[in-house]
């Protein structure tokens, strides 16, 4: 597959097929000066169906890595300098995550007007389950999904 | 006995092993004396408990209260009436900081759920969770497995149902994990809009513990020996007619059970889901269960205030 290349940025790669949107939305993208390309539903050797995300000039940090691993599990992280792949890695599902989903749980204190973040434990990855730290709520994939829509 | 209860906050039932639960039950046995007034303690003199009830309680406040001063403790705090004059709109984490200042461990209840866990995490003092929305009330959890064990002298291969309302009833949620852990059998029988929640059924599941359902009092009416009764509230349903039918349906009455060999608990206070026909027979454990709060808590006072010196 062709698209536009990049001097420097990130690629990822092998991103679920039609979630490159939710992606962007953990990335806080698109904004005003940002270059992106979005390719969706590309067919690929390796995984079937992907959807990949080219970004100039913007590195990801490590929490934004354990919320892209929650939309999808299978992305591969590339690190783009002078047009070259110059590393590579998988997103990584850590135990605990601070987290831009909210709990599901109207009831629970992380969505009342207190200074707290929502906050989950992962249980388990295929498929993903999450158990919010504070009142044990379980949010399953279908319930991520919902909160990007 | 050597010391194993080690926890510093008591949050949620989870956060318990078996042999915690066995520790706390063989001192609250060891504490019932001091409970009845029939010893004198004074292991906890000079020791203040923050009371944070922004619900109102009766029976958990005070017990946890007897239980303070009753060994030699006092306490300091609100409830549900006073609770909003008390904060003023002041946010949960600047009121418990305060609270941390003026006590040695604090006692929260709350209509939200995790707000235990979340002023945990924000005070340094042990914070003991008295109920929080529809979550977990670990100690009353405690004392109702203490009220089986007293009667029975074991736990292990009861069979034991929850009845009623087991999707809001915040008590069954942590009793079926805990009662998970003692291999018992364990029915849960609630009409359908009121069935366990999927939570506490994943936990029992991902332990391997079986459990069986029914919305029929009679499949399990035989063969128990703990019938768990708890409140069915009438805003759970749509119409009074629907609430009166199911409300009749789950009637613990003393020709029920009469001639059987079961003890009824409930967590109390009830409004109408035994009889007060049941109430001056064999049959009735749930005043004695309501006293048994006193010891198991002041088990877990003891312990969590101790553990900070
Ligand atoms: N300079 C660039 N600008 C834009 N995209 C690039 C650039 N360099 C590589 N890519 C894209 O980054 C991804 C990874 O590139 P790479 O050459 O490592 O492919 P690969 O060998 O198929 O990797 P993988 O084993 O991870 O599938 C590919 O989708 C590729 O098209
Ligand atoms: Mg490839
Ligand atoms: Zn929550």
């Amino acid at each position: 597959m062709k698209v536009e290349a990049i001097k420097n940025g990130t690629v990822i790669d092998h991103i679920t097929s039609n979630k490159s949107l939710h992606v962007l939305k953990i990335l806080g993208l698109p904004n005003e000066d940002t270059n992106v390309t979005i390719a969706m539903n590309v067919f690929s050797d390796e995984v079937g169906r992907k959807d990949i995300v080219k970004i100039e000039n913007r590195e990801l940090d490590s929490s934004e890595l354990d919320q892209i691993a929650l939309l999808a599990p299978e992305a591969t992280i590339n690190i783009i300098r002078d047009y070259e792949v110059i590393a590579k890695d998988k997103v990584r599902f850590t135990n605990e995550l601070k987290s831009i989903i909210n709990c599901t749980n109207p009831n629970c204190i992380t969505n009342a007007d207190e200074p707290i973040e929502s906050r989950f434990h992962l249980l388990k990855t295929s498929p993903i389950l999450l158990r919010c730290h504070y009142c044990e709520r379980l949010i399953d994939v279908e319930e991520i999904d919902n909160q990007f829509y | 006995m050597i010391k194993i209860f080690d926890l510093t906050d008591v949050i949620s039932i989870k956060d318990f092993q078996k042999k915690d639960i066995q520790y706390i039950l063989k001192k609250a046995e060891n504490l019932e004396k001091v409970a009845k007034s029939e010893e004198y303690s004074d292991e906890l003199a000079g020791k203040i408990l923050g009371m944070m009830f922004f619900e109102p309680s009766t029976r958990t406040r005070l017990s946890f209260e007897t239980g303070m001063k009753r060994l030699g403790g006092s306490c300091v705090g609100f409830d549900g009436s006073v609770a909003s004059s008390v904060s003023k709109g002041e946010n949960l984490a600047d009121t418990s900081k305060m609270f941390e200042a003026y006590s040695d461990a604090l006692v929260i209840r709350h209509d939200l759920e995790g707000v235990a866990k979340f002023i945990s995490d924000i005070v340094d003092v042990p914070v003991i969770n008295a109920g929080d929305g529809a979550g977990q009330h670990p100690t009353q959890t405690l004392l109702d497995i203490y009220t089986i064990k007293r009667r029975f002298d074991k736990i292990k291969d009861l069979n034991i149902a929850l009845v009623g309302d087991l999707k809001y009833g915040r008590t069954v949620h942590s009793l079926a994990y805990a009662l998970g852990m003692f291999d018992v059998q364990m029915s849960f029988v609630a009409p359908d809009e009121l069935k366990m929640p999927k939570e506490t059924l994943h936990d029992l599941e991902k332990d391997n513990v079986k459990f069986y359902q029914t919305n029929n009092l009679k499949d399990v009416i035989d063969d128990v020996d703990v019938l768990y009764v708890t409140r069915i509230q009438k805003e759970r349903f749509p119409d009074e007619e629907e609430y009166s039918k199911i409300k009749g349906a789950y009637l613990i009455n003393h020709h029920l059970i009469k001639g059987k060999d079961l003890i009824v608990m409930h967590p109390l206070p009830r409004v109408g889901e035994i009889s007060t026909d049941v109430d001056n027979t064999k049959y009735n454990k749930y005043f004695e269960q309501a006293f048994y709060g006193v010891p198991v808590r002041m088990a877990i006072l003891k312990n969590i205030i101790k553990n900070k010196i």
